[in-house]
């Protein structure tokens, strides 16, 4: 499925190979041994650092603990544009002069912002971390701001809302989705804020919501790669001890209100395929150890969709071919309220209304029959293998990290969600497909495909040629 | 997006120190298949690629699709198994099975723990989808469905509308301007004949590249690389490669209205290929210009100064012929000429009096120096194994390129870019604005 949550500073491979990897359920991307170290100074700044000796670079993001979800309206979209003007200059580092002095230390950076978080980063050879914590340490405190340089960045977020959202059809579905299936959770409002917001915000807005989140009580360092973690330490010490903690604002709870009724969205878009979206409302985790239900929904998830095999791409795309592909997203590690999302765009022939009828189909047969030893077998043999795979990306396991440690979790919560998943019965999944997968919590967002302009394509304009 | 973001990734898989990398172990199995190899034991996993001259510049114009259909269908029928069976042996054993395709090559490849029954169960599966594809006729017609669909959406995208439209310009008659997927009229007449004939003539033993990094020894790695060959079809007198690209004889430029909310704008031409002579001075004046992101001029000019694109950058992607060399960004449309105008006066100083003293000085550090991120993983340098292998490029390339970086002069920068790259014969695709809209910003200047 196509999530739109990381909104970053540059489309990168990397990052984009990052948030495909992070778009895995949880259940495929739980399985990582970890061992980590953490230290927090006494500024209220959390240090944590994941020895990796395969290679001689490493990994350093800064997470900030504000995002869409801290967001009000009026204002949405604020913590992406803070990202994009932490690029914009300190007193002693100019505009521009951040990224220059990365790429000629041989690096590699970028930001991206998220429902629950903004995080930077820098990947540079493992001697070169110092330069990164220089850096960031004086961007936290002090940032410039300057109203020439952001009615130039903010004209580029314009550009960057309607490159990923504005002109993408299956964008707006999830866009409308998300505005359609919460009322009063921020989760409403999309990571890069709506257009008129974005329009009408000023560098004032942004300088308060910069002095409002940035502080080191705030913050959450990660470092993974070939370092020795009390050498971070007291690096991270010797730059950022001295920046004064802030009293943070308070967070209001802003509970979503139970849902009660199927609720339906239709978007229109220049667009030759339809597309559908089914939104269930479902539980997600506050403690890791204690609740089973959305480890459960973790492993239906992969049991629809996990590989070529799962039962969606089988059944839907395969065997009936009512689906030209199909997708669930599941994140059970979050601030706010979760949504189990199947998305879909049917085959030449079927309509929207025949892929979600066998969407439902579909989970009502594990409702009614359960699920097979062998399908949950499975699911655990990609769990261990993953765990292995993982390893061999030292920005992954940074993201990993830091995610879970900005959403309120333990920062070496993967051992034991790994460990929960492995211990999920068939029983239970058929026990959550039972629970979670009726009407009322339900919220269907359909593409309806509009002609180009209410004509196939232009033939194309020659214009002159000139030798 | 995506996929132009991976091209580069394409472009820029060339770099590797000799220090940390472990040494490559290359051999030839008994049915011709060259063999590229590092050990490695950190993880108990094996990444291992299978490479064809098999892209889609062997396609046809009349049965465009043919090569990558080819390549999509190897794993969904091979051996006895089923598409089915197949995807759910790979399953249980946690491995994963991925496809490869461009202009070039078509190939496949397995990642997979090395732990007895998880090897022994993926690679017989990997050894099947290589070497006894079925092509079943039913699978066939449901893929050319979904291509089909795939395509016609394809080009209701502004994105896909303006790339298409520029790899047609660009090469012309020339089989690089063949769409990898094939065309929604092309698809259609494929027939599951076409690709076994494919198969036959362009999965040959003699022509494949395996490139193989993991926990196993010497000895392990050549049981698996013969294991996997042994059955491929024998050699064959298909062509191993495309023509030779002629260059552009004049500059170009194709509007298309859509009703997208911003324009799409490439400019380009055939750039250079692997092992070119002009590499290195091109690769690192092309950092300069507008591969090294934010210190790159392009993404400079467009967007830090002027807030007009949230991405402008341009590539260089080295094929077997001259791959591309591409200019590209999106801006609201009634920002185009400007933009236009702004991306094209960049080039054109560029080209004119190349970079200053103190850029070339930043791009080989951040190249140089930052060497070590090319290969922190395996994935990362099977790719790179891939590359080497494919295109022939000297085991020493990898050690020798942090020295070639470095020789580069501004001369040489200033001396290929006259001679490879000319603004004034270019390639100018816009899709958004209508024609008229564009005024002077439209016209080839």
């Amino acid at each position: 499925m196509p999530s739109l949550c990381h909104i970053c500073r540059l489309l990168s491979p990397l990052l984009l190979l990052a948030a495909a990897l992070l778009q895995l359920p949880a259940a495929a991307a739980a399985g990582m041994s970890m061992t980590i170290e953490q230290h927090q100074l006494a500024n209220g700044l959390r240090v944590i650092v994941k020895e990796d000796h395969r290679a001689p670079v490493v990994v350093s993001m800064v997470w900030y603990r504000v995002g869409s979800i801290d967001e009000e309206n009026g204002t949405t979209g604020i913590s992406h544009a803070l990202e994009h003007m932490m690029f914009k200059g300190t007193r002693q580092v100019p505009a521009g002069e951040f990224s220059r002095l990365v790429a000629a230390a041989g690096g590699r950076e970028n930001a991206f912002t998220d429902r629950d978080y903004t995080s930077f980063h820098q990947q540079l050879q493992k001697s070169r971390l110092p330069l990164a914590f220089r850096l960031e340490a004086d961007r936290m405190q002090n940032l410039t701001l300057s109203p020439q340089e952001y009615a130039k960045e903010i004209r580029v977020v314009m550009e960057e809302r309607r490159m990923r959202t504005d002109d993408q059809p299956e964008a707006r579905v999830q866009e409308s989705l998300m505005a359609t299936a919460f009322t009063s959770s921020p989760y409403r409002v999309p990571v890069i804020g709506w257009m008129n917001d974005i329009q009408n915000m000023t560098v004032g807005d942004v300088r308060d919501w910069y002095r409002r989140w940035y502080a080191p009580n705030n913050a959450i360092i990660v470092v993974v790669g070939d370092v020795k973690a009390p050498e971070v330490f007291a690096l991270a010490e010797k730059y950022f001890g001295a920046i004064k903690p802030k009293l943070l604002p308070e967070r209001k709870p802003q509970e979503e209100p139970s849902q009660e009724g199927i609720r339906r969205v239709v978007v229109k878009a220049p667009a030759e395929l339809p597309y559908l979206m089914m939104a269930w409302r479902t539980p997600w985790l506050h403690d890791l150890d204690k609740e089973w239900e959305p480890y459960a929904l973790d492993v239906l998830s992969e049991i629809l969709d996990g590989n070529e095999a799962a039962r969606l791409n089988s059944t839907l795309v395969r065997n009936e071919r009512i689906a030209t592909s199909i997708g669930v997203s599941y994140d059970d590690t979050l601030r706010g309220p979760a949504l189990f999302i199947v998305s879909g765009t049917p085959a030449s022939g079927k309509t929207v209304a025949d892929l979600e009828q066998g969407i439902r189909r579909e989970i009502a047969r594990i409702a009614a029959d359960g699920i097979s030893d062998e399908e949950l077998k499975r699911v655990k043999a990609q769990l261990v293998a993953s765990q292995v795979y993982q390893r061999d990306s030292m920005f992954f396991q940074a993201l990993q990290i830091g995610s879970l440690a900005s959403d309120g979790y333990p920062a070496d919560g993967v051992d034991l969600i790994l460990q929960k998943l492995r211990q999920v019965t068939a029983a239970q999944v058929q026990q959550v497909a039972n629970k979670y997968f009726n009407d009322d919590g339900l919220t269907v967002a359909t593409l309806d495909p509009q002609p180009l302009n209410g004509r196939r394509l232009a033939p194309p304009m020659e214009m002159d040629h000139v030798r | 997006m995506f996929a132009r973001m991976l091209l580069l990734i394409v472009a820029l898989c060339a770099a590797l120190p000799a220090a940390a990398l472990p040494p490559i172990q290359t051999w030839q199995t008994a049915a011709g298949s060259h063999v590229y190899f590092v050990e490695t034991h950190d993880l108990p996993m094996l990444d291992v690629s299978v490479d064809f001259p098999a892209g889609s510049t062997f396609d046809t114009r009349a049965k465009s699709g043919v090569a990558g259909l080819t390549q999509q269908m190897l794993h969904l029928g091979a051996g006895g198994l089923s598409e089915d069976d197949i995807a759910r042996k790979i399953a249980d054993v946690g491995a994963e099975l991925d496809g490869h395709f461009d202009l070039d090559r078509g190939g496949v490849s397995l990642r997979t723990l090395t732990s007895g029954e998880e090897l022994a169960q993926a690679l017989d599966v990997f050894s099947r989808v290589l070497q006894s594809p079925e092509f079943p006729a039913a699978v066939l017609e449901r893929e050319k469905a979904r291509l089909v669909a795939e395509i016609k959406e394809a080009d209701t995208k502004p994105g896909s509308i303006a790339e298409r439209n520029f790899n047609q310009l660009v090469y012309g008659d020339h089989p690089y301007a063949l769409r990898a997927s094939g065309e929604a009229d092309t698809v259609p007449a494929v027939t599951r004949d076409d690709l076994i004939a494919f198969y036959r003539a362009h999965y040959a033993a003699d022509r494949a590249v395996i490139a193989l990094i993991g926990d196993l020894d010497r000895k392990q790695a050549e049981q698996i690389a013969d294991r996997l060959t042994a059955q491929l079809p024998r050699s064959s007198d298909a062509p191993t490669q495309a023509p030779p690209v002629p260059p552009l004889a004049h500059a170009e430029t194709r509007v298309i209205p859509h009703p997208a909310t911003q324009a799409h704008v490439l400019i380009g031409a055939p750039g250079m290929k692997r092992g070119d002579p002009d590499y290195f001075s091109l690769y690192v004046g092309n950092y300069v210009l507008g591969g090294g992101g934010f210190v790159s001029r392009i993404l400079t000019e467009v967007r830090e100064k002027r807030g007009l694109a949230y991405s402008a950058y341009s590539y260089f992607m080295p094929m077997q012929q001259d791959g591309p060399f591409m200019i590209g960004l999106e801006t609201r449309k009634d920002q185009t000429a400007e933009a236009l105008a702004v991306a094209r006066a960049t080039l054109e100083k560029f080209v004119a009096t190349g970079p200053t003293a103190q850029e070339l000085k930043e791009a080989k550090q951040n190249i140089v120096d930052g060497f070590p991120l090319r290969f922190d993983s395996n994935r990362k340098i099977l790719e790179y194994l891939d590359v080497i292998g494919f295109y022939h490029l000297p085991l020493t390339y990898i050690e020798d390129f942090p020295g070639n970086v470095g020789k580069v002069t501004l001369a040489d920068i200033d001396d290929a870019f006259k001679r490879r790259v000319h603004p004034d014969r270019m390639v100018t695709v816009v899709v958004g604005p209508e024609p008229a809209a564009l005024g002077a910003g439209g016209s080839a200047r």
